[in-house]
C-alpha cells in the first residue's frame, strides 16, 4: 500500500515536471499557429474590421506571380545550397580529419562563421560584392566582375548564395568530422589489404557507413537554407526587382507592413506544408538508403 | 545513428584489432592546402578590421583603400560608433537576453526532458507529448510571426521578456529531444535508490539527475546561445516598438545613419561582432564540442 503511494507521488512530480513545458508551447506555439491558419481564411489587413472570404486567399496565391517568384526563388536557393554546402562540408570534413598539422587551430576557423550573425556577415558581403570585387574587375578588365552581382536581377541569387553556404558549411563540417570519427581505423585497413583505391574506399567504405550524418545534414540544410531570411534582409531586401525575394522575406513584407497579413498568413500556411512534406519525403528516401546498408 | 552502422562499429571493435593504427606522418601539402583555404574564412574578417580602424580620408579608390594595414589604429571610430548605435546598452539587451533564455532552457526543458524521457517507453501520453513538441520543429518562424506579434501585444510582452519567452518556446522541440535521449545514460537505480530512502521525486531530480546531466546543459547552453545571440528577426517583429535593440538589430536599425561611411559601418559591425569571437576564442573547445554532441544525439 505504501509503494503505491509513493508511484503516485513520483507520477504526480512527472507530470508537473513536463506541465511549464507544454503550457509554454501551447501558448506560444500551438496557439498562434491556429490564429494564423484562421487569419487565412480572412482579408485581414492587420489592423481594423475584417471578413470571412473562405478560400479565396489561397485561390489567389496560385495565381500571383510575385508570390509564385518567391517560391521559385527559394526552392533555386535551397536546391542549389543543400547541394554546394553538403559537398563543400564533405571534402572539407574529409580534410579536416586526417593527418594534417594545426589540426585543432584549422578546424577552429573553419568553424567561425557558424558562431557569426547572418546579418553582419551580409553587410559585410556585400561591400565585398559592390566596391571589392567590381574595384578588382576593372582593374583587371573582366568584364563580368565589373559591375556588382547583387545589382544584376539575373545573377543577384548567386551573391545571396555564396554569403548562405559560406555561413553554412561550418556546421555541417563539424556533424560530418563527428560522423567520420564513427568509423573505425580497422575498417579502412581492411580496405587497404583489398587494395582499394583512395576512391573506392570514400565510395564503398566511408560513405555508407556516413549516411545517417548524411541524412542529418541536408534534412537540416535543406530546413535552413528554406527558411533563408537574415542574408535577404542584408545584401538586396528582395530586389533588385524582387528577383531575390524569399518567402519568409514576403511573409515579413507584405504581411506585416503592406496589409497582407490575411493574404501573407494563407501563404504562411502553404510554406509550412511545403516544410513539412519535404522534410517527410527526406527522411522517407533517407530511411531507405540506410536499410539498405 | 542507424543500427546497421553500430552493429557495424561493435563488430569491428570485437574482432580485437589492434586500435593503436598506424603511426604516420601528417599529411604535409594537405595542410598547406587546407590554410590556403582558410584565406575564404579570414580575408572578410581582415577587411572588417582595416576598414574598421581607418578614418574615411583613407578609403582611396583603389583596393588598396580597403585593405591595406591602417597608418594609425585610431578609436575614435569605435567611440562614435558606440554613440550612433548605443552600443553599450544593445550588448547589455543581448546578453541578458541570451542569459536567460539560456537559464529558462536549462530549468524548463530538463525538467521536462527528464520526464518525457522517463515515461515515453511505457506511457503513450508521453509518448504523444513527446512528439506534439518536437513536431515543433518544423514550424516556421514565418507562419507564427504575424500571430505572435498580435498575441505578445495584448499580453504586454512586445518587449524583451516577450523574446526570451518566445526563444524559450523555439528551441524547445530541440531541446527536449537531447535531454530525454540523454536520458537513457542515467540508469533507472538512481530514482529507485532514493526511493527506497524516502526522498521525494522531485528532490532526487534537482540533487541527483540535474547534476548528472551536465555535459548535456552544455550542449543545449551552446546551442540555444548561438540561435539566440545571432537572431535578428524576432526582435525585430516583437520589440520594434521599444527603444531597446539587441546586437544585430542595432546594425539593422542604424544602417541608414552610416550612410556613406563605411568605417563607422564596419567599426560598428566588428563591435558587434567582437563579444561572440571573444568568447568563442575562449570556449572554442566546449563550443565544438557542444554542436557535434547536439549532432550525434540528434
Amino acid at each position: 500500500m505504501k509503494k503505491l503511494n509513493k508511484m503516485t507521488d513520483r507520477q504526480k512530480t512527472y507530470i508537473l515536471m513536463a506541465l511549464p513545458a507544454l503550457i509554454l508551447f501551447v501558448v506560444f506555439n500551438t496557439i498562434p499557429l491556429i490564429t494564423g491558419a484562421m487569419y487565412s481564411f480572412t482579408n485581414y489587413r492587420g489592423y481594423g474590421s475584417y471578413e470571412w472570404v473562405g478560400l479565396r486567399n489561397y485561390i489567389d496565391l496560385f495565381s500571383d506571380s510575385r508570390v509564385g517568384n518567391s517560391y521559385l526563388f527559394t526552392f533555386k536557393y535551397a536546391l542549389a545550397g543543400t547541394i554546394l554546402v553538403n559537398l563543400l562540408s564533405l571534402i572539407l570534413a574529409l580534410g579536416l580529419n586526417s593527418k594534417i598539422k594545426f589540426k585543432s587551430m584549422l578546424r577552429g576557423v573553419y568553424f567561425l562563421p557558424n558562431i557569426l550573425g547572418g546579418l553582419i556577415i551580409g553587410y559585410i558581403f556585400s561591400f565585398i560584392f559592390t566596391y571589392i570585387i567590381p574595384t578588382v574587375g576593372s582593374a583587371l578588365h573582366i568584364g563580368f566582375l565589373e559591375n556588382s552581382i547583387l545589382a544584376s536581377e539575373q545573377y543577384a541569387w548567386i551573391g545571396v548564395l555564396i554569403v548562405g553556404v559560406w555561413q553554412a558549411v561550418a556546421m555541417n563540417t563539424i556533424i560530418y568530422i563527428s560522423g567520420l570519427q564513427t568509423i573505425p581505423a580497422e575498417i579502412y585497413e581492411a580496405g587497404m589489404i583489398d587494395g582499394a583505391s583512395r576512391w573506392q574506399t570514400f565510395k564503398d567504405l566511408t560513405l555508407p557507413m556516413l549516411m545517417p550524418f548524411v541524412s542529418t545534414n541536408f534534412i537540416l540544410s535543406t530546413k535552413n537554407m528554406l527558411m533563408v531570411f537574415d542574408q535577404i534582409m542584408a545584401l538586396t531586401k528582395g530586389g533588385p526587382a524582387q528577383s531575390t525575394e524569399s518567402i519568409s522575406y514576403l511573409i515579413y513584407k507584405n504581411g506585416m507592413d503592406g496589409g497582407q497579413f490575411g493574404f501573407q498568413s494563407a501563404n504562411a500556411v502553404i510554406f509550412f506544408v511545403v516544410i513539412v512534406t519535404i522534410s517527410i519525403i527526406q527522411m522517407v528516401i533517407t530511411n531507405k538508403k540506410e536499410v539498405q546498408l | 545513428m542507424s543500427s546497421s552502422t553500430k552493429k557495424l562499429v561493435y563488430r569491428s571493435c570485437e574482432a580485437g584489432v589492434n586500435k593503436k593504427g598506424k603511426v604516420g606522418k601528417s599529411n604535409i601539402r594537405l595542410t598547406i592546402l587546407l590554410i590556403l583555404g582558410c584565406v575564404t574564412i579570414l580575408f572578410p574578417l581582415y577587411m572588417t578590421i582595416t576598414i574598421a580602424f581607418k578614418s574615411p580620408s583613407e578609403m582611396t579608390n583603389d583596393i588598396f583603400g580597403a585593405l591595406s594595414f591602417p597608418k594609425s589604429f585610431s578609436f575614435d571610430n569605435f567611440a562614435e560608433a558606440m554613440r550612433v548605435t548605443n552600443f553599450w546598452n544593445s550588448l547589455k539587451n543581448s546578453i541578458i537576453i541570451t542569459g536567460i533564455t539560456i537559464i529558462f532552457s536549462i530549468v524548463i526543458h530538463s525538467m521536462a526532458g527528464y520526464s518525457i524521457g522517463r515515461n515515453m517507453s511505457r506511457k503513450k501520453g508521453f509518448k504523444m507529448i513527446y512528439f506534439y513538441i518536437v513536431s515543433g520543429m518544423f514550424v516556421p518562424f514565418a507562419i507564427l510571426m504575424m500571430p505572435l506579434v498580435k498575441q505578445t501585444a495584448n499580453l504586454g510582452l512586445d518587449n524583451m521578456a516577450g523574446v526570451i519567452i518566445l526563444y524559450t518556446v523555439f528551441y524547445m522541440p530541440m531541446n527536449v529531444m537531447l535531454y530525454s535521449g540523454y536520458m537513457k545514460n542515467i540508469p533507472m537505480a538512481m530514482e529507485e535508490a532514493a526511493d527506497i530512502d524516502g526522498t521525494s521525486a522531485w528532490r532526487t531530480y534537482w540533487t541527483i539527475i540535474f547534476p548528472m546531466m551536465k555535459p548535456m546543459h552544455a550542449t543545449v547552453a551552446v546551442l540555444t546561445a548561438l540561435g539566440t545571440w545571432n537572431d535578428v528577426m524576432t526582435p525585430l517583429v516583437i520589440m520594434s516598438g521599444t527603444e531597446n535593440t539587441t546586437l544585430p538589430l542595432a546594425q539593422l536599425n542604424f544602417q541608414t545613419q552610416f550612410g556613406t561611411n563605411y568605417n563607422l559601418a564596419f567599426t560598428s559591425y566588428l563591435l558587434a561582432l567582437l563579444p561572440i569571437v571573444i568568447f568563442y576564442i575562449i570556449c572554442q573547445k566546449q563550443i565544438i564540442g557542444g554542436v557535434a554532441n547536439g549532432a550525434v544525439k540528434g
